[in-house]
């Protein structure tokens, strides 16, 4: 099993509070994680500080073999100029639980967007990826809507595509159902079940435990910024260790 | 219950009409008292004017008079340049504003606090007068003349106005690039896009939209306050207008020459803004995409 990512003693506050506390953890290649957790555990920010939209106060996350946002020399972590973080951050493809689809472009000029701009890819070579990849997600007949014009199912899907049109090394998702109506939720799901299958590497912030227990090859609990559980979805979910995992899973399977 | 209305309770429920009964519509005699009114009103003050003493045949001589006309190309030409010059430096110091350096912050507000907070007049006439201060323009290598051949009045027209109207822009700009969703940033910044591009391909397409309407606003201010380069000596439209009256005394049927054409130039202005408008907006409506001439003439621009 060969690494993907790895997280080195990652730490983060917000004012006074922190919100990380030395965050260690491992991700192997084609492995889906699933990162469950309270509100406020922390996850979401884990998750961000390992793609460097938060710059953690401390520790580092490594991703294909390199340290994202530092360069190592001489002992120390020199913070990289933004150029060449940018280049690191299009290696993990990131799917917001808001979608951030761009407004003013349609859903194609969203998933070529990156490619063309970022990857330096023609038009046609890009459109002919991106549909694909539309297709891939069911979104290939709305490629010339707008996302004022979907659904927040269909904006979910095209911001999988957009983040996959990158052909990033890891995927992270930021609770990609939690602004759904749940008659929605499904679709999304179905699409991520569809990459885990494929061998993607997959980070899941969720709340969608069945997702957890059908598609995560691992589960890791988070509580007030520490990781408190590890190991495979049956064993976490049905016979966690800590009281306060116990409790925590108590509330959310009730 | 406490209160009963006769309404609900005068007709019992055996007596009730049947379906089909003719229904008398609510009259509304007010509104018609008040059309009329208002009617009567407008035709008093067009057979007042009609009536008065303005000569209207002089209106239409001079509504096409050579002088006039150049003058309001003039006047054009003023509010074209002007308002190119404030929407350049209306985003330049707009985006200044928002630096994460707080020196490029400081000199954006500096801009700000001066030009917003003296008169246009002012600044008009101290840019005509710009020679009494700076004898010769000379920059090194480029430029060596006489201030009073480079400013010209047209020249001061353009830069009084310009750096007033980029004073206002560079406000409205900062809110419209500040109400872009954070999102969208952060979206571009996981695609690997550099702040240069976020904020070309993202955020100042995204924040056109939102400063339109108040750009619109400018453009037909712009026309209107271009009226003020008459204090300089600058010929455009109300200037030469005076010029003429000064000799023929027509002062009324001129200035309401002048009247006529910044209307129709205010009326253009507005159609094109409607259509700007719709342009930028199309991704926000629900509907399905407009085709427009404005939505073909750009489509090769905006790849």
């Amino acid at each position: 099993m060969t690494l993907a990512v790895r997280t080195v003693g990652i730490r983060k506050s917000f004012g006074a509070h922190e919100v990380l506390k030395g965050i260690n953890l491992d991700v192997t290649h084609g492995e889906v994680l699933c990162i469950l957790g309270p509100s406020g555990s922390g996850k979401s920010t884990l998750l961000r500080c390992i793609n460097h939209l938060e710059v953690p106060d401390g520790g580092y996350a490594w991703v294909g073999g390199q340290i994202i946002g530092y360069a190592l020399k001489d002992g120390a972590l020199h913070e990289l100029p933004v150029k060449r973080l940018r280049a690191q951050q299009s290696q993990l493809g990131m799917v917001f639980q808001h979608f951030n689809l761009f407004a003013h472009r349609t859903v194609l000029g969203n998933v070529i967007e990156g490619p063309m701009v970022v990857r330096g890819q023609s038009r046609e070579e890009a459109t002919t990826r991106a549909m694909d990849l539309l297709d891939m997600v069911g979104m290939a007949e709305k490629a010339q809507a707008y996302p004022a014009q979907l659904s927040g199912g269909q904006k979910q899907r095209v911001a999988i595509a957009r983040a996959l049109a990158m052909e990033p090394r890891v995927m992270l998702f930021d609770e990609p159902t939690s602004a759904l109506d749940p008659e929605l939720v499904g679709e999304v799901l179905e699409v991520m079940k569809r990459l885990a299958a494929a061998g993607t590497t997959m980070i899941v912030v969720t709340h969608e435990i069945g997702f957890a227990r059908e598609a995560a090859d691992r589960v890791v609990v988070m509580i007030d910024g520490e990781i408190r559980e590890t190991g495979p979805a049956s064993e976490v979910l049905s016979a966690p260790a800590d009281p306060r995992v116990r409790a925590f899973l108590g509330r959310v399977l009730a | 219950m406490a209160v009963v209305s006769s309404d609900l309770t005068g007709t019992s429920p055996d007596a009730l009409p049947e379906a089909g009964l003719p229904i008398r519509r609510l009259r509304h005699p007010g509104r018609w008292l008040a059309g009329a009114a208002v009617v009567v009103v407008l035709a008093l003050l067009v057979q007042a004017f009609a009536a008065g003493n303005i000569r209207w045949p002089i209106v239409g001589e001079f509504l096409t008079a050579p002088v006039i006309v150049k003058g309001f190309g003039w006047t054009l030409l003023i509010t074209f340049c002007a308002l190119a010059l404030g929407i350049l430096l209306g985003f330049g110091f707009g985006m200044m504003r928002l630096s994460a350096n707080p020196v490029l912050r400081f000199a954006a507000w500096l801009y700000v606090w001066i030009f917003r907070g003296t008169p246009v007049l002012l600044q008009l006439l101290i840019w005509f007068n710009i020679a009494l201060i700076f004898p010769r323009l000379y920059i090194p290598g480029l430029v060596d003349a006489r201030m009073v051949d480079v400013i010209t009045p047209f020249v001061a027209a353009v830069l009084g106005l310009g750096v007033n109207e980029g004073s206002y822009l560079t406000e409205v700009v900062r809110g419209g690039i500040g109400a872009v969703d954070r999102g969208q940033v952060e979206a571009a910044n996981t695609l690997g896009m550099t702040p240069g591009q976020t904020m070309r391909r993202i955020i100042l397409p995204q924040t056109m939209r939102l400063v339109l309407p108040t750009l619109g606003n400018s453009a037909v201010g712009m026309l209107k306050f271009s009226s003020l380069a008459a204090t300089i000596a600058m010929t455009e439209m109300l200037n030469a207008a005076q010029r003429i009256y000064f000799i023929n005394g027509a002062v009324i049927e001129l200035l309401f020459v002048c009247a006529i054409w910044y209307l129709a130039g205010t009326t253009v202005l507005s159609i094109g803004q409607h259509y700007l408008e719709r342009h930028f907006g199309r991704s926000s409506s629900i509907s399905a995409p407009r085709r427009n001439w404005l939505r073909r003439a750009t489509a090769g621009v905006q790849a």
